[in-house]
């Protein structure tokens, strides 16, 4: 092996067009997805509370996403006169880029034979997957910080800071979870973490790391119960207060594409990416969507969690994250190394 | 953590009581900053106290499967209103029927058999109505015009509802039951004038827009 692999050794070579119109495909995909997770969950949040939800735009309300989009697209782009311009315009493009970045490694499927070329069902395999996640997921909070500090408004400030805070209690646990897949796996190429799932999906041996990945997992997407950069009830809309129109919709985009990455990262890693159960081996074009089926479990669970539980204070969080996660995960990362090494 | 703050300096000399909950401890030292020859706190509880029992904190299993158990309880809580199916009733479309004695838009009735008016233009109604809002203008009948089946009619007969409060004095107070409340409710319209209901208008059938609630629903 050499000493850097940009990416990993998938034995075989995509030609550049390829890559290109893979690119396309996913992230035109990827991205018809966000709105169609704002509409099931303002639909599901409706039912969870014992009412409909949107149904008046389009049949059954299928086009309030786009009805809501085009609203903020049309708005004046306001920018309070404290803000710091450059910052102000720029966080929420950060936010975006790097839930995009990041939603690039999620394996969609094998490798399959498309007119005679082989391709991966998915943006880039890299080698070092996991951290690739984590590098865009440390990023993306500049884009909730820059966004709340730039703004020039006491709320958004609280709102980033509590962003900062959580980000750093939260993404060690979400990694020592990963560690101990990362483990068993022996890889950290994310399809190579599936494939090594044949013979059991990981949430099964790696049920702590499940939790805490899930659980790190609601507060990196800042969805409740850990929307604390947000809560609406004491900071207005937290860090993104001041924003309104187009910046406030890519704030808005970001936070349901991360979801969206979440819910790809937890299908890949613990739920068996793209395998089925009990031997089934479907043929290559069902891959897709057996990912994007679990993804949606994953994103109902998001849904219903933020239907049912209510914000944790300020000083919960952190306790939670510091005395209950991060013991829980290196606990969890020790015992994997341990039963790992004997067994090998 | 303490469970008896000490609000009370201890040179006070007052006995305290065993746990006293309130006031908090800030708001008997600023008291004490601003009178402070008089050494008293702002307000002593006295028996108002109310004594809290604290249990004992469950253990770290007990604590933890209680998390996991009331989540769980939670998620089944909000599925459970998924199963349910919405309530809500979507308004313009559906309707909530109303019960028979529902006071809503005013009626004018005629006798059935002659055609004739009720209403003998007696202003009862106006005198009794609390916001003003009918006006009454009676005129003889003549035996080439008769009207109403009494000496004389309500020429003009007006409510304005933008005023009306919906009391139904006006239908206590007719002597010949010729004004009843109806059962609509949609009165919103763009202008003030367009409220000012006519005699012919309340006259007139009005339209079915409400469900009446069936017997026992």
């Amino acid at each position: 092996m050499t000493a850097a692999a940009p990416l990993a050794i998938v034995g075989y070579y995509e030609p550049w067009w390829i890559q290109i119109i893979k690119a396309i495909v996913i992230f035109a995909v990827g991205l018809q997805l966000v709105p169609v997770v704002l509409i099931a969950e303002r639909k599901l949040l409706g039912r969870f509370q014992g009412r409909y939800g949107p149904n008046r735009v389009g049949p059954y309300g299928a086009l309030q996403p786009l009805a809501d989009i085009l609203k903020l697209l049309t708005k004046e782009q306001f920018r309070p006169t404290t803000s710091v311009g450059f910052l102000f315009a720029l966080a929420p493009t950060i936010s975006i880029l790097t839930a995009v970045a990041a939603f690039a490694i999620i394996p969609f499927g094998d490798t399959q034979d498309i007119f005679g070329t082989k391709v991966g069902l998915y943006g880039v395999d890299v080698s070092i997957g996991p951290l690739y996640l984590f590098a865009f997921g440390a990023v993306a909070f500049y884009g909730i910080m820059l966004g709340g500090w730039s703004s020039g408004s006491k709320y958004s400030f609280l709102g980033a800071m509590r962003g900062a805070a959580q980000l750093i209690s939260y993404e060690v646990s979400q990694g020592l979870a990963l560690v101990g897949v990362i483990f068993t796996a022996q890889t950290l190429s994310l399809t190579g973490i599936v494939t090594a799932q044949k013979g059991m999906w990981y949430f099964i041996p790696q049920f702590f790391g499940f939790l805490v990945f899930l659980v790190a997992g609601f507060a990196e997407t800042n969805r409740a119960p850990f929307d604390l950069t947000e809560a609406d009830a004491e900071l207005v809309g937290g860090y993104n207060t001041e924003f309104g129109g187009g910046r406030f919709a890519s704030y808005y985009f970001a936070e349901y594409l991360n979801v969206l990455v979440v819910s790809g990262i937890v299908t890949t890693v613990f739920l068996g990416g793209w395998l089925l159960p009990f031997g089934i081996h479907p043929p290559g074009w069902v891959d897709p969507i057996v990912v994007l089926l679990k993804m949606s479990l994953i994103t109902f669970l998001f849904i219903w969690v933020r239907a049912t539980l209510p914000r944790l204070r300020y000083d919960q969080l952190m306790s939670f994250g510091w005395k209950v996660l991060l013991p829980l995960a290196t606990l969890n990362t020790l015992v994997t190394a341990i039963v790992v090494v004997a067994t090998h | 953590m303490s469970e008896t703050p000490a609000n009370t300096p201890p040179e006070n000399g007052t006995p305290v009581s065993p746990a006293p909950v309130s006031p908090a401890p800030e708001s008997g030292a600023s008291a004490d900053a601003l009178v402070p020859s008089l050494n008293v706190t702002a307000w002593s509880p006295g028996e108002d106290v109310i004594q809290v029992t604290r249990h004992p904190k469950p253990g770290p299993t007990r604590s933890t499967w209680r998390a996991f158990a009331e989540t769980a309880r939670g998620l089944k809580t909000t599925f459970a209103r998924i199963a349910e199916g919405p309530s809500t009733i979507q308004y313009p479309e559906e309707k909530v029927p109303v019960y028979p004695r529902f006071r809503g838009r005013h009626k004018l009735h005629r006798f059935e058999d002659s055609g004739l008016e009720k209403c003998v233009g007696c202003s009862l109604c106006a005198a009794a109505c609390p916001a003003d809002c009918i006006r009454v203008v009676a005129a003889e009948n003549t035996p080439e015009n008769r009207v109403s089946a009494g000496e004389r009619y309500a020429a003009v007969y007006e409510i304005n509802l933008s005023r009306c409060i919906f009391c139904g004095y006006c239908e206590i107070a007719c002597p010949f039951d010729a004004i009843t409340m109806g059962h609509d409710y949609e009165l919103s319209d763009y202008d003030r004038h367009d409220l000012i209901f006519t005699k012919e208008m309340l006259l007139a059938e009005p339209l079915e827009r409400t469900p009446l609630r069936n017997e026992g629903e």
